[in-house]
């Protein structure tokens, strides 16, 4: 089992034929994704990687029955697409773009619960049920099969978080990189719970960044909701106030969005907090030999 | 990006949000000029910094004749201003705005921001102008007035009766300037793209007006291609150079005080890597983050801004590869060291795809002072003990 993807989700592509999306898309079918066709405008009818490319959402959603989309628009775009992947009856888009603009996002994210359609991302790794199903650019290698969930703002924390896991002898079931942008769409709020209920998942590891108050809302939510041991990291503790830190939304404003905050909150709603994320690994082990 | 007060206060007037008139000066001779052009008999000059607390450090006074406004712009153009937001080393003084004098009856705040939370943006309100807003939030939120406007239906009069009922305006033709004033200010903050607007303090005249005494405004970057009205308004002295150059090469980087310089693969794993550094004794330099695609010269240009700072006694190198294989980074690490001279420690982590290759890599290159790690916890604690071992 797993959360929200696996090997017989039909995928599409928007941004199909550029680069990006040509480079990934590949990678994502070498995994074993089933990618049934891709969108870009005026390319319709033709074919690329051997999957159908359309001129619309819709059309590629009425010709292959896709339910999930992977996203890799340029950042003046990706709203649009997203918009009309939620109107086109898309459940789930999965963006990669980074650099999207937060009011387009605002209008983006709105369009999209108002549709039903969830959304990952912006400016994310996407998401990888192991050895099932990879939506996105992260290093497929690196998520051996197993028993634990991994939710995470950063994409190489998402990396560095899964290989301790796998080399500490477990595994991955599903790991979902939420991005670091102001606007976002899944959250740990909405995803805890379906690891919660995932049969294979016994151990969750959340990743946070500083900056806005997601991991307080988590905080509060896994003391009411979660039985299941939650390890947890939150990167920018020694981050200076008032300044960004890479991700758009990773900034401590005022006294607000400290990483100490955070820590406290999980710390004390159960969760097992670590200072450095080289002992993700080790933390996992901790609570699932409990 | 950030723009200065009278920068803002140009857009706000093409917007009607009505401030007080006032023009830039660059030395004392166009601020006088500016004083006459201006007319009246009090003028208050302003030094233009992207900080707050200019009053409180001497950067914002008041003169009763022309003479005083060309002494007090000698005084203050060229001054370097410390605030509580400079930091101790303050900011350089370039311009300074001359405006009006204001008959001001009362201060008060007025900012629009992004709400995380609620995923739109909000109107801040507050009868305590003149203060911190974080302060007033911290001593007394109940003095905050917040309003959230759906950009689906924009600004509604509902969103004006609730700002305006919640600071206890009960003059209706007070009521209806300030509604029409936060209006104004909704539309520039949704036109502009901008990240935060702050009027602080937001006045009323003797004659129940109201004025935007001062302007603070910060732009969303990612949007800033479809602004080039705002581009334009950057100021680059404002900027640190350093994360300027960065940036050019497509590099985030931030300086910090510490001794170890970091240099990491996306910004999570750069954080991580800081506070890791930190968990083990040592002090971290900076952030900074090579982005998805770590080769010899995106290294090279990072090991050259690390290294502009003379406090940095060791480098740790910490990437994760994905998709770019190590094996590759390694042999790009190897290229930047010979492009650029490495005089301190580098120690160097490779994970993921192909690890076992670059650790090979490395350990063949037999270059002295660069240090392999296994994993971050090691490659942490190695740079800790070279930067005090090179006291």
């Amino acid at each position: 089992m797993s959360i929200l993807v696996n090997k017989e989700k039909k995928v599409i592509v928007q941004g199909f034929t550029g680069s990006e999306g040509t480079f990934h898309a590949e990678q994502c079918l070498a995994y074993g994704t089933n990618i049934v066709g891709g969108v870009t405008p005026n390319k319709g009818g033709q074919e690329h990687l051997g999957k159908p490319v359309f001129n619309t959402v819709q059309e590629a959603v009425d010709a292959t029955g896709a339910t999930v989309s992977m996203v890799f628009v340029p950042p003046a775009f990706v709203a649009d697409a997203v918009m009309e992947a939620a109107e086109a009856g898309i459940e789930l888009a999965v963006i990669i773009t980074e650099g999207a603009p937060v009011k387009d996002m605002q209008m983006a994210k709105a369009h999209a619960v108002k549709h039903g359609m969830k959304t990952i991302g912006p400016n994310c790794p996407g998401i990888i049920t192991a050895e099932e199903c990879k939506i996105g650019i992260m290093p497929g290698n690196i998520f051996k099969k197993g028993n634990v969930g991994l939710i995470s703002k950063s994409g190489t924390l998402t990396y560095e978080g899964a290989n301790q896991v796998v080399k500490e002898g477990y595994g991955i079931t599903t790991a979902v990189g939420i991005g670091g942008d102001p606007i976002i769409g899944l959250s740990y709020k909405q995803l805890l719970p379906m690891f919660e209920e995932d049969p294979e998942t016994e151990a969750i590891v959340m990743i946070g960044e500083i900056g806005g108050d997601l991991e307080i809302q988590a905080a509060k939510f896994i003391k009411e909701n979660i039985t299941k041991p939650v390890v947890a990291f939150i990167a920018g503790q020694t981050a200076p106030k008032g300044k960004r830190m890479g991700h758009a939304g990773a900034i401590v404003s005022g006294s607000a969005g400290t990483a100490k905050e955070k820590m406290d909150a999980l710390e004390a709603a159960g969760v097992k907090v670590v200072v450095s994320p080289a002992d993700i690994g080790k933390a996992v082990k901790e609570v699932l030999s409990k | 990006m950030n723009i200065h007060e009278y920068q803002a206060k140009q857009i706000f007037a093409q917007y009607g949000v009505p401030t007080p008139r006032g023009i830039v000066a660059n030395t004392p001779e166009e601020a006088v000029k500016a004083a006459h052009e201006l007319g009246g008999n009090i003028w208050v000059v302003k030094a233009q910094i992207h900080a707050g607390g200019r009053g409180l450090g001497g950067g914002v006074k008041l003169a009763k004749s022309i003479e005083e406004v060309e002494q007090l712009a000698r005084e203050i153009l060229g001054m370097t201003l410390v605030t509580h937001q400079t930091g101790p080393e303050g900011k350089l003084v370039q311009k300074v705005y001359i405006e009006e004098g204001a008959d001001i009856q009362d201060e008060l705040y007025l900012g629009v921001v992004l709400d995380r939370a609620k995923e739109m943006p909000v109107i801040m309100a507050s009868t305590e102008g003149g203060m911190e807003i974080e302060k007033v939030a911290e001593e007394s939120p109940d003095k905050i007035v917040k309003v959230a406007v759906d950009p689906a239906i924009g600004f509604q009069p509902f969103h004006g009766r609730e700002l305006v009922f919640g600071l206890g305006i009960t003059d209706k033709n007070e009521q209806k300037k300030f509604m029409q004033f936060a209006s104004k200010l909704y539309n520039v903050y949704m036109d502009k793209d901008a990240e935060m607007i702050e009027i602080n303090p937001l006045i009323k005249t003797g004659a129940g007006d109201f004025l935007a005494l001062d302007g603070k405004m910060g732009f969303d970057d990612s949007a800033l291609y479809r602004h080039p009205e705002i581009e334009e308004m950057r100021d680059i002295s404002e900027e640190d150079p350093d994360e300027r150059e960065a940036a050019q090469y497509g590099l985030s980087y931030i300086a910090l005080d510490g001794e170890i310089g970091c240099m990491v693969n996306g910004a999570g794993l750069a954080m991580g890597t800081m506070d890791t550094i930190n968990y083990m004794g040592g002090t971290p330099a900076n952030f900074l983050d090579v982005g998805g695609k770590a080769n010899a010269e995106t290294v090279a240009k990072g090991f050259e801004i690390i290294l502009k700072n003379p406090k940095v006694k060791a480098i740790f190198v910490n990437i994760f590869g994905g998709i770019v294989r190590c094996d590759r980074i390694a042999n790009g690490i190897l290229e930047a060291t010979k492009m650029v001279d490495v005089h301190v420690p580098v120690v160097v982590r490779l994970d993921g795809t192909n690890a076992e290759e670059a650790a090979e890599i490395l350990a063949n290159a037999n270059i002295p002072n660069v240090i392999p790690a296994t994993d971050l916890a090691d490659g942490a604690k190695k740079a800790v003990e070279a930067a005090k071992g090179a006291k």
